[in-house]
Parts: structure tokens; sequence; C-alpha cells
């Protein structure tokens, strides 16, 4: 049965607060889910309380700030700081986003920060990816080819092919999207999931890639494939403003159309 | 525990090759349920308060007849669908899904033949 509760040692509680200097103006406080696997206890919410007028603009430079001048033991990914890398995807004020391309002015209040929610926890806001990875693996996401490569060029495309790939391309496979999906919340050891699939179709449809028909076996699959219920939590999510949806509504559309 | 790697899993037992003719069976049952089902509802309602008799006058055309087999053979088949779906997203252990398979299959084939066998009976 899929769980719609959390598991008991899953539950949290309030944890610590670390209230910022009392002459500081203007303060935003930052409620941030806090887990290791080390210390055997509860999930806690730790808040932080952050001065404004000494902070970068987006969640990320809070989450850095509380790193390096508050609490050292807070966990996160992060790397490009530019919404290019996709490793600080996690749940700010209940929706999943990229914690450097978000403005914390555009959350009225305390601002509350999960992991990616439905994902195994290593630990505090760093969730485990290896089952997404391996998703992505298991699609073949290169270029497949049985006619021999050119000598001296490169394999050709016109300038309208190059377009099909457009809305694609541009996914960076921070997650946000497949862990907003409750069809992959429940099924994700089966369901490939809003990203992977269209990072499928961005194979499928580039015209230089000629396993389109072994691509599309590969997920001729009542799970892999057709468990999205176009929920459409993906289009909403995603940070890039990518419609994984949409992609996934075309690879059905190329599905029927090689049954005649 | 499993040393199985996370791509061996992923792969599993590979591809069912199906799933396409399930899914596309959904979308071709929801069109023709579209017109059925507004002949079906404003029927009903043009007949409120009317008596046994009006019914089954009403019941007794072959057109109309043929038109309620029609509407009940595929809003069930349309209903199987859509149940199958629901018992493969939420359950996962491998015998409450069989059970429940089984049980919305049995239920739709015996509600079904019941509702036609009755259509046929007053019309015929």
């Amino acid at each position: 049965m899929a769980e719609f509760k959390l598991p008991k040692n899953s539950t949290y509680k309030k944890g610590k607060v670390w209230a910022s200097d009392s002459d500081i103006t203007r303060v935003k406080r930052f409620n941030i889910y806090r887990w290791n696997e080390d210390d055997g206890e509860n999930p806690r919410i730790d808040t932080y309380e952050i001065d404004l007028d000494k902070c970068g603009p987006m969640v990320l430079d809070a989450l850095i700030k509380i790193k390096n001048e508050i609490d050292p033991t807070l966990t996160f990914r992060r790397s490009c700081r530019e919404g290019v890398c996709g490793s600080c995807a996690m749940n700010i004020g209940g929706k999943n986003t990229l914690a450097c391309t978000i403005d914390m002015a555009s959350y009225k209040g305390d601002v509350n920060i999960f992991p990616l929610p439905h994902m195994d926890v290593v630990k505090d806001l760093v969730p485990d990816l290896t089952n997404f990875y391996a998703q992505y693996a298991s699609i073949k996401p290169w270029m497949q080819t049985q006619t021999p490569a050119p000598s001296g060029t490169e394999r050709l495309q016109s300038p309208e092919d190059r377009l099909k790939i457009d809305g694609l391309y541009e996914c960076v496979l921070c997650a946000c999207c497949s862990a907003s999906c409750p069809s992959y919340w429940w099924n994700s050891d089966k369901y490939l999931g809003p990203a992977v699939l269209l990072q499928a179709y961005r194979w499928l449809v580039d015209t230089r890639d000629e396993n389109t028909g072994e691509r599309l076996d590969n997920l001729e699959d009542s799970f892999r494939l057709y468990r999205c219920h176009t929920i459409m939590n993906c289009a909403n999510a995603c940070p890039k403003g990518l419609n994984p949806a949409k992609a996934i509504a075309e690879i059905k559309k190329m599905m029927v159309a090689r049954q005649g | 525990m499993s040393l199985r790697s996370p791509l061996g899993k992923v792969r599993g037992l590979g591809s069912a090759k199906n799933g396409t003719h399930h899914w596309w069976m959904q979308k071709v049952s929801a069109v023709a349920l579209v017109p059925l089902t507004i002949w079906f509802v404003s029927s009903i309602v043009q007949m409120t308060r009317a008596d046994y008799e009006v019914v089954i006058n009403w019941m007794n055309s072959p057109i109309v007849a043929v038109l309620m087999l029609l509407f009940v053979t595929t809003g069930i088949y349309h209903l199987k669908l859509g149940l199958q779906v629901i018992i493969e997203d939420y359950i996962h252990s491998e015998g409450s899904k069989v059970f429940l398979q089984m049980l919305v299959t049995f239920s739709c084939v015996a509600v079904g033949t019941t509702a036609g066998f009755s259509i046929l009976k007053i019309a015929l």
C-alpha cells in the first residue's frame, strides 16, 4: 500500500532556535529540516534568524550564511549558485525549487525548507538520488546510431531539426519535478518519473539518433511510462520553466503512432 | 539486504511491452462515453417523476435499448480500466493486488451482464 503518513521514525519535532542579536531591524526566520543518521534521533526543525542587511537575496545565500556563520553542521548540496547545476533542489515554502534562483523576498513570513519529498534522506537537505540517477542511466542518454560516423565531420542536423530539442535539453536533472509527482512518490521503483521521461523524449526527437524504435520498446510498459496520469505537478515545479508532462504526452503519441 | 546494483534494480524484469493498448482504450472509451452520457443523463432528467409504465415504454424502443447497451458496456469497460490503474498505483503487496484485480474484473463483468440482461428482458 502506498504510504500516506510519515513512518514513526520520520515524524519531525521542533528543534533549536538560533536567535539573532536583538538590535537587528530586518530579520527573516528560516525553519529548516535537520536529520542525520548518526544520532538515532527523529528529524527536527531548527529555526535560524538571519539579518537581511547582511545577506544576499536568494534562499541559497541564507543557507550559505547559516553554514558559514551560525551552524556549520547544516548540510545541503550546492555548486553553481545560478540554476545551471541543479544541486540545490529542495522543498522551499511547500514547493520544490532551486534554492539559488528563488528570491527569499517571495516568501511572506518564515521560510520553511525541507528536502525533496518522498525520497530517502542522506542528511539534512540532502536526498538520496541513487535510484533517480540509475533510472536516468537506464534510458541510455547518449546518441545511438547504426550509420558509421562520417569521416572528418559531425553528424549533421538541420536548424529546424535542432529546434525540436528546445525545451528539453535545458533540463538540469535537479529532480524537482519527479519529487513533486504523486505517481512517482508511490511507484518510483518502476515508474521512471517526469525528469527521466523528459530526457528520454529529448533523445527520441533528436534526428541524429537512429535507435528511436528500441528506445520506445524500452518505454512500452504500463509502469515505466504509463504511470503518468497528467497530474501536471512536474510542469508547475520545474525551476527552468520546462514542461515534462508535455514531453510524456508526446512519447505516448509516438507509441500510438507506431501502432499504425 | 541486497547488493544488486541500482541500475540492475531499475532494469528489473525489463519492459512489459504493453501499456499503450490499455491507455488508448481508456481514451477511446472516454470519447465514446461523451455522447452516450449526454444522451443517458438528458433522457433520465426528462423522465423525472415519470411513472414505471413510461420508463418501460421508453426502454422498449430498439434504439433506446441499443443505446442503453452501448452506454452500459462502454461505461463498465471504462470503469474496469480505471479501477485497474488505481489498484496498480496504490496496492503494492502481490497477494492483495491479484485479489483486488480479480474482484474488479469479476464485479464489472457481473454488473455488466446483469445490466445487459435486464435491458434485453425489457426490450425483447
